[in-house]
């Protein structure tokens, strides 16, 4: 399998803490890829600095053979990476619609109806995105990234703070989705959602990717258990 | 609203603006039109840019005034006489336009009130350097050139032209609204950040916005500058000019096509009746600024969409004002 998405040494420091510490990372084309590690791991800092948010101190970035190192979040965007976020970020004063039609190469009033109806909240389309409720912004979040059709989406917490009828729709569109081909990095805390939607896993702990492989293998690995419970596995 | 109530209401609104000066014709009355129709159009300009980006800024003045040396400068030392000065008035506009693009580079690359704040510096900068430099004509400012029209008439064409621009400004800015353009703006104002993650070119979209909004108010300022006859350091460059258009806006409803026309079509003519009414000169000031006040804490999103609230509430009184959407199966709740 090719390589789509792969960082190499990045390495990213907030004053004396380094948040994210020569970290190295290859997404396979048409995978589902997890990746988990504790609250302050550097899930989200390594999104950051993927989608140009934050800026690598060392390391590279890589679309394919395209360093994206240091592409602002527009151009990340432009080149084929879209991401969610953990906190769903909408325009709440825009409609449901409107929020579709505001990303570049968004395919017009057309597919961005037709990317509603697949996310299943094509009725609320002249609503303002404001009144939708937290389930609803995870999808519309998740529709207006999938309107410009890009190469991989990074999906950050998609099952926080959504109840489980929901959660079942949102792995069934991702299961979708890669059907068709599409790739996805998910960073989630949900273990039993991760193992069941990934075909592989990467466990990050302290800025480092400490294990990476099958579900059913990470379940059991020791560095990952020490990653989350701090047990010395050595000793 | 129906689309024929609209446009009815519309074309009865365009029949009365271009009767008013021969209905009211007197030179005083028509004052009154030319100074409103002139505010129309700079806050409807200042709202393409602020009111739909969120980027308040307390700089137009720089636009408009620069608007006016332009004018004034060229017809000086170009030695223009009569109506042929209006041919400049093109030229006003894009020079304040120009003006917008390092201005634009360098205001626009921070938020909020660090925004506001760079926009009130460089605002300084271009007073001082009216009153300094000799080519303004330093405090004593520019004059313009002798109109040989007719005193009881005189005010007339001044009106037609600041009509003019006041319907092409709205009309730009609900074609700007309607655009791809003014929901990337509107984005922006929502989120910027998450705007630019979804790959909107974020400072060419403010830059643009930024750039068509000082073009209009540098032509305006054209207007202004022949229309009075002079511009001065202190008149060009007025900070009161930028909190009167920040008013107009905020009392009618920043954002809004009609609020920005509303708020310069109460304000401007008032601040003109209390200035020729008492002879105490800052009682205008002080009450445009009881008035901002007043705004800002009891009417903060201004009259029309405060108004529009009130009419849905009354129309769908004792029942959901969105009817509940059946959701598909299995769908989102």
């Amino acid at each position: 399998m090719t390589t789509l998405l792969r960082t190499d040494g990045v390495t990213k420091a907030f004053g004396g803490v380094r948040a994210l510490d020569d970290c190295s990372l290859a997404i396979a084309e048409g995978s589902v890829t997890g990746l988990i590690g504790p609250n302050g791991s550097g899930k989200t800092t390594l999104f950051n600095v993927i989608t140009g948010y934050a800026r690598a101190d060392a390391g590279e970035v890589y679309l394919g053979d395209r360093k994206i190192t240091r592409y602002a979040p527009d151009k990340v965007f432009n080149a084929g990476v879209g991401r969610t976020f953990q906190l769903t970020r909408i325009f709440p004063t825009l409609t449901v619609l409107e929020n579709m039609l505001v990303p570049a190469r968004n395919g017009g009033r057309g597919r961005a109806l037709e990317q509603l109806e697949f996310v299943g909240i094509a009725g609320h389309h002249d609503q303002l995105a404001g009144t939708l409720s937290y389930g609803q912004r995870k999808l519309l979040e998740l529709a207006y990234v999938l309107v410009a059709d890009p190469a991989i989406i990074l999906l950050d917490e998609p099952a926080g703070g959504v109840n489980l009828t929901l959660l079942s729709q949102i792995a069934a569109r991702i299961r979708e989705l890669n059907a068709r081909g599409k790739t996805f990095l998910v960073v989630e805390h949900n273990m039993e959602f991760v193992m069941g939607l990934c075909d592989r896993v990467a466990v990050l702990d302290a800025g480092t990717v400490v294990a990476d492989g099958p579900p059913d293998i990470i379940r059991t690995d020791p560095r990952v258990l020490d990653a989350y419970l701090g047990t010395d596995v050595t000793g | 609203m129906t689309r024929t109530a609209r446009l009815g209401g519309l074309a009865v609104l365009a029949a009365a603006a271009i009767a008013f000066p021969f209905v009211y014709s007197s030179p005083v009355d028509t004052n009154y039109g030319v100074y409103a129709l002139i505010f129309v159009t700079v806050a409807s300009a200042w709202n393409i840019f602020s009111g739909f980006s969120g980027y308040i800024s307390l700089g137009q003045a720089v636009f408009f005034g620069s608007g006016a040396y332009t004018a004034g400068i060229a017809a000086r030392d170009w030695h223009m006489t009569g109506t042929s000065v209006f041919l400049l008035l093109p030229l006003a506009a894009a020079v304040s336009a120009l003006i917008a693009v390092p201005f634009g580079l360098i205001a626009l690359r921070v938020r909020r009130h660090t925004f506001i704040v760079i926009t009130i510096a460089v605002f300084f900068i271009f007073q001082l350097m009216a009153a300094d430099f000799s080519f303004t004509g330093g405090t004593v400012g520019v004059q313009s050139p002798f109109l040989p029209w007719q005193a009881a008439t005189f005010n007339n064409p001044f009106y037609f032209i600041a009509l003019a621009a006041a319907a092409v400004t709205v009309t730009a800015a609900w074609l700007v609204r309607r655009s791809r353009f003014g929901l990337q703006l509107r984005a922006i104002k929502d989120d910027e950040d998450r705007a630019l993650g979804l790959g909107v070119r974020t400072m060419r979209v403010k830059l643009s916005a930024f750039m068509l909004s000082a073009c209009i108010t540098g032509f305006i300022g054209g207007v202004w500058f022949l229309y009075l006859t002079e511009v001065l350091p202190s008149s060009g460059y007025d900070p009161l000019f930028d909190l009167s258009i920040v008013l107009m806006a905020f009392l009618g409803g920043i954002g809004t096509l009609s609020g920005p026309v509303i708020g310069a079509l109460i304000i401007e003519p008032g601040r003109l009746w209390l200035t020729t009414r008492f002879t105490n000169g800052y009682l205008s000031e002080i009450l445009l600024g009881a008035l901002f006040l007043l705004v800002v804490l009891f009417m903060p999103r201004g009259i029309v969409p405060t108004g529009s609230e009130w009419i849905r509430r009354l129309r769908t009184r004792g029942r959901p004002a969105i009817e509940p959407v059946k959701a598909p199966a299995g769908g989102a709740r």
